[in-house]
């Protein structure tokens, strides 16, 4: 005979302010089978559990039914106050009365209706409820981090020092991302390729880590613990293994007129090329889309000037397979594309350029040796104007969010530009300055009352070029309540960050959600910031939000503290919630396993003593099963039961509805 | 035969006379009927919007009910400012039933929503398309034009729908098609001063101004419009800009229908040319 316990939360004054929680413990302890029936305040508070735990023994319950929350919020914390009493934690249900009642429903008599409701369907479940134990499956300890730029190599630096291996995907010809691009870093104005390097080498020549860069992920199966990760190593057509990274074939190299993705296309590279002189690996890749030999067939050069024979025309693309427990994903973000603005030339504008054009005109190791020079004529602008919020905040043609990051990268670039060009005049547009962070106002300000950057409150409502070459800059002074006019020789747009362009289709591989706007979610906004509701995905960088680089290195090493939490233990226990097919009555029709998303059934033979095969039936893989359930739908003979959820239970439930 | 509503509204009986013959014009040559509402009044403007919202829209919505209940399903209304009034009508009455019953009430006409009122934009891309790109056979070629669309043209998201208000392209067509080169320019949704001309005389010598100055640095040889507010601001304000120490321009200001009408061979006069304040008829002489 079952005995339930059913405890009702008033969760503060989220539950109880909608739902009569007294009267809904009530009318609970009416129901068959129910011999405690109580309503507490807070019950996953210890005085709440220590409620439940002290009625399991004393009233030696069967079975739980806690009405509060989400499952997804506290059911581990029940089950396991359950389990210290020892009952078995699957014997315990969470009746979710909050989101799925009491914050939905503003009528508190048909709320508290509801409440019953939703209390007597998990009663009946619960009655029915087996016991359950926890399945064990060992972990792989080796953490697959994707994304190379500086919240990559953080994460893969951490988990590799912490004694666990990392396979590291980048899927350009380098390591360093964006921040390899940078002139000097807010708020101390270090030099970024300074304090990077050292970090892209020790990745390389650390013993833990495998680098694949010029890489990238084509397909993740498994699970927490156990992914199989698919790799596709794009062709590189030179033998790292034999180059020496001495450059004469790039030297050499006749094509030269390709924009540089490094320097944001404003200098040019060749078609086998290392990406900046520091790259890590330094081994140069064959850009197949440039190169003379493998368009037309004809030139060679690279092959005959290399001294140690590394170059091969017939090198292609290869894919390799490795195992790993975690994954962080790092992939950081790209810059929103201007031309959507037809107000600001339409990115037709050769001097109106965007952030990571003016960080390259200010590098030492940039196309103008850091001298800031326009990219139409090559001349020193006297006068640049800065507009922030440049598609950012723009639900109709940009984005609705704040790129968060623009604020301070404006602030550096008119104090750099003020640094290099004396009697230069630089004019800030903002919409309002978000410097929030540690050294990050005071930065603002130095700025302004250092180093004379003008900034006006105002958007700008159009910029052209006028015939002299002068670009006129058309805005609103909202302070002064004035429109003005500036003649600029260079414009710098802080453009929106988004994510990457294909940041949908790795979320789909690796089974994590993403936001409207592409950015990967976490699990919890508040107390679950680098997970993602997928168990053994990590989040690091600017793949989730846009993030400066203190951000992005804390997150990363965040990541790595989970992955490294992770592999602490050599087996993981997942929940058993899984299906069972009946053997007995299995027709082996295989719609199962055709129907698994998981690929966790297959062929079973059962054979006689003599090993000879007698009948096929389909078996589940009770490491590879995630309960989805869709087996059981499918299963035309009826054998197939997902244990937590079976027909019996689920009928029951429905039953008491009625 | 095509028939096309027709609602001259009040410049085009006035200042605006080049664009009514320009227009009636080309269409013939399209073998486009075009016919004049009957009874039609005063769109409303700039005038009545400011006085009473009821009147801003009864005012448009008796001239749809009118077209409607003569059968005409599009109407052109070439003005730029009577275009948005009544097009902007169009839109108001989508989205509120409410309006509807009142206006129902207000002027005694029944309309049911069946009208599309096309501007000049329209209207030129619409004449190619019935037969007007082959009889082109005069084309100016090389004449190197600055298209002008000013605000109504392009503004009003819901108004002149799927224009760039920031970059509109929609008279490109029609004038490659006429053999023009179009430059590349920065006025070309700027305000020339709009109803201004009389009250804020001042006002409209500096933005008219501006808009001239950029066109000539661009290369222009004539500006192109549709609106005869912007023409005579442009056109008949030259010689008060220049006469102001600015300038000196001489930049004829051509409507779109003039464009055309010369490229399909017509006489200028009768496109209205000699009617301009700055010299066209030199641009007709470009005509091959």
């Amino acid at each position: 005979m079952a005995r339930v316990g059913v405890f009702i939360c008033h969760c503060g004054e989220n539950i109880g302010r909608t739902v009569d929680c007294p009267a809904v413990a009530e009318a609970a302890g009416r129901l068959p089978g129910v011999v405690e029936s109580v309503d507490y305040k807070y019950m996953c508070s210890d005085p709440g559990q220590q409620m439940i735990k002290d009625a399991i023994k004393e009233k030696k319950l069967t079975g739980v039914v806690v009405a509060a929350c989400s499952p997804r919020m506290h059911e581990p914390t029940f089950r396991r106050a359950a389990a210290e009493a020892g009952l078995n934690p699957f014997l315990l249900e969470m009746a979710n009365i909050r989101e799925h009642c009491s914050w939905v429903h503003e009528d508190r008599e048909q709320a508290t209706a509801k409440a019953v409701d939703l209390v007597r369907v998990m009663v009946e479940k619960v009655k029915r409820n087996a016991e359950l134990n926890p399945i064990r499956v060992p972990v792989e300890p080796t953490a697959l981090v994707i994304g190379g730029g500086i919240a990559g190599i953080q994460a893969a630096l951490d988990v590799a020092n912490g004694g666990k291996k990392v396979v590291l995907v980048e899927k350009s010809p380098s390591l360093g991302g964006h921040m390899a691009r940078l002139s000097e870093t807010f708020p101390t104005l270090d030099c970024s390729q300074c304090i990077l390097t050292p970090r892209m080498v020790e990745v390389a020549a650390h013993p833990n880590i495998e680098l694949l860069t010029y890489s990238e992920v084509t397909n993740v199966d498994g699970f927490v613990g156990n992914f199989e990760v698919t790799i596709k190593q794009k062709a590189r057509y030179v033998d790292p293994d034999t180059c020496t990274g001495c450059g004469a074939c790039y030297q050499k190299c006749p094509v030269k007129k390709i924009p540089s993705e490094f320097d944001a296309a404003l200098g040019s590279r060749t078609a086998i090329y290392t990406p900046f002189p520091q790259a890590v690996p330094n081994k140069p890749v064959i850009d197949a889309e440039h190169c003379l030999m493998l368009t037309k067939g004809k030139c060679g050069l690279c092959e005959k000037v290399c001294p140690t024979g590394a170059i091969n025309y017939e090198d292609t693309d290869r894919e390799v397979t490795r195992k790993v427990g975690a994954i962080i994903v790092a992939t950081g973000f790209q810059l929103w594309d201007h031309s959507a603005y037809g107000e600001y030339g339409a990115g037709k504008l050769a001097d109106v350029i965007d952030g990571f054009q003016f960080e390259r005109l200010l590098s030492a190791s940039g196309p103008t040796g850091g001298e800031v020079r326009r990219p139409s004529d090559g001349q020193v602008p006297q006068t640049v104007v800065f507009i922030q919020c440049c598609g950012s905040r723009d639900p109709k043609r940009g984005v609705e969010y704040c790129s968060k990051i623009c604020c301070m990268y404006t602030a550096k670039h008119a104090m750099l530009y003020r640094h290099k060009v004396h009697d230069g005049r630089a004019v800030v547009f903002y919409m309002d300055v978000r410097a929030g962070g540690k050294g990050y106002d005071e930065f603002v300000r130095r700025a302004i009352e250092a180093d004379g950057a003008e900034y006006v409150r105002g958007r700008v409502s159009r910029i052209y070029r006028r015939a002299d070459g002068k670009l006129i800059v058309r805005g609103a002074d909202t302070l002064a309540a004035l429109p003005v006019t500036i003649e600029a020789d260079l414009v710098v747009l802080a453009d929106a960050i988004v994510p990457q362009t294909r940041s949908a289709e790795l979320a789909q591989m690796l089974g994590i959600a993403y936001d409207m706007n592409g950015f990967y979610s976490e699990a919890h906004p508040k107390l679950r910031p680098v997970e993602t509701a997928t168990a053994g995905v990590f989040l690091a960088g600017a793949c989730q939000s846009p993030k400066d680089i203190p951000d992005s290195v804390a997150q990363a090493s965040a990541a790595a503290s989970k992955a490294l939490g992770l592999f602490s233990n050599p087996e993981l226990e997942r929940e058993p919630i899984i299906a069972r097919v009946n053997e007995t009555t299995c027709v082996h029709c295989r719609a199962c396993i055709n129907a698994c998303p998981y690929t966790a059934i297959d062929d079973y033979d059962i054979t006689d003593r003599n090993g000879n095969v007698i009948r096929t039936v389909a078996r589940v893989n009770e490491g590879l099963c995630q309960g989805c359930g869709t087996c059981v739908a499918v299963c035309r003979s009826n054998s197939i039961d997902l244990d937590g959820f079976t027909d019996e239970q689920v009928l029951a439930e429905i039953a008491t509805l009625e | 035969m095509t028939t096309i509503g027709y609602y001259p509204g009040c410049s085009l009986h006035g200042t605006g006379r080049e664009l009514d013959m320009s227009i009636r014009a080309v269409a013939e040559v399209a073998g486009v009927i075009l016919t004049e509402i009957d009874d039609w009044n005063c769109c409303g403007a700039s005038a009545a919007h400011s006085l009473n919202h009821n009147l801003a829209v009864a005012l448009p919505y008796r001239n749809l009910a009118l077209a409607e209940e003569q059968g005409l399903t599009e109407v052109l209304a070439p003005c730029a400012a009577c275009f948005s009034r009544l097009k902007g009508t169009t839109v108001r009455l989508r989205r509120s039933d409410a309006l509807l019953e009142t206006m129902r009430g207000i002027t005694e006409h029944d309309y049911h929503g069946t009208v599309r009122i096309l501007s000049m934009i329209d209207f030129g891309s619409r004449l190619l398309d019935e037969g007007l790109a082959e009889k082109l056979t005069a084309p100016l070629d090389g004449l190197k034009v600055a298209p002008y669309y000013g605000c109504l043209l392009a503004r009003g998201e819901e108004i002149v729908e799927g224009y760039d208000a920031e970059q509109p392209t929609g008279m490109d067509a029609a004038l490659e098609a006429a053999g023009c080169e179009i430059v590349p320019w920065n006025f070309a949704v700027e305000c020339c001063g709009g109803g201004f001309s009389m009250s804020l005389t001042e006002a409209v010598v500096d933005l008219s101004n501006a808009i001239l100055t950029d066109a000539e640095e661009a290369g222009a040889d004539a500006l192109v419009t549709s609106c005869p507010m912007c023409h005579s601001n442009l056109d008949m304000r030259q010689r008060t800009i220049n006469e102001a120490g600015l300038g000196p321009h001489n930049l004829p200001i051509l409507y779109l229908s003039e464009v055309l009408g010369l490229a399909a061979g017509l006489q200028p006069e009768r496109l209205g040319l000699d009617r301009h304040f700055v010299d066209a008829m030199r641009v007709a002489e470009r005509s091959a």
